[in-house]
């Protein structure tokens, strides 16, 4: 997991893959907003941490669905849902 | 079903630019142009499905306007009266990796 430094006030963890546009889109859009953030590009990893963080992003959505991005825990948004993560994040 | 004549390329050439560098990409890792917006198993005949154009890019562009990455899109897309939008994965469970029974 990696971690992008900012406003802490909400745990956030993004699960993208490297190729994916709208990945990127979030990345982008998190950057702007200043907050900080942990994510994983999960096309990169090895098998066995891939096997790991898939069984993982499970845990929170019933597809294996990117971008996936997970607010303290309990706010789930799939897709580059860029007004929804705005009002969230405001 | 959607007569693929009607099926175009996303208007939005950075977009498309980005998708086809992913596509690109996973062709020189995985030997196949898989889905950019997929998480592949690297093994050709479980992502046959899912090599571009992918088998849901039909039924996905006429239900939602696009396709799963937005590739491609509906003539009401190309036309402005449609905006693209994340759209529900239609890849079967038992395909997607973490959830087929031989995963990984």
């Amino acid at each position: 997991m990696q971690h992008v430094e900012g406003k802490s006030d909400k745990k956030i963890t993004l699960y993208a893959l490297s190729t994916c546009p709208w990945c990127r889109k979030v990345k982008t859009l998190l950057n702007e907003l200043g907050v900080a953030y942990d994510f994983e590009d999960v096309d990169l990893l090895n098998e066995e941490e891939d096997a790991k963080t898939t069984k993982e992003i499970l845990k929170w959505t019933s597809d294996l669905s990117f971008p996936l991005v997970i607010i303290d825990g309990k706010k789930v948004i799939q897709g580059f849902q860029e007004e929804e993560i705005r009002k969230e994040l405001a | 079903m959607i007569d693929p004549s009607k099926i175009h390329l996303n208007p939005d050439k950075i977009l498309v630019g980005e998708l086809v560098a992913g596509l690109k990409k996973n062709q020189e890792r995985y030997g196949y142009g898989s889905c950019p917006c997929r998480l592949a198993f690297g093994v050709k005949e479980k992502d046959a499905d899912i090599v571009c154009p992918c088998v849901y890019r039909d039924a996905d562009v006429e239900e939602f306007g696009n396709c799963y990455c937005a590739l491609y899109v509906s003539e009401d897309v190309v036309n402005g009266v449609k905006k693209t939008r994340p759209i529900p994965e239609r890849r079967p469970k038992n395909l997607q990796k973490g959830l087929a029974e031989d995963s990984v």
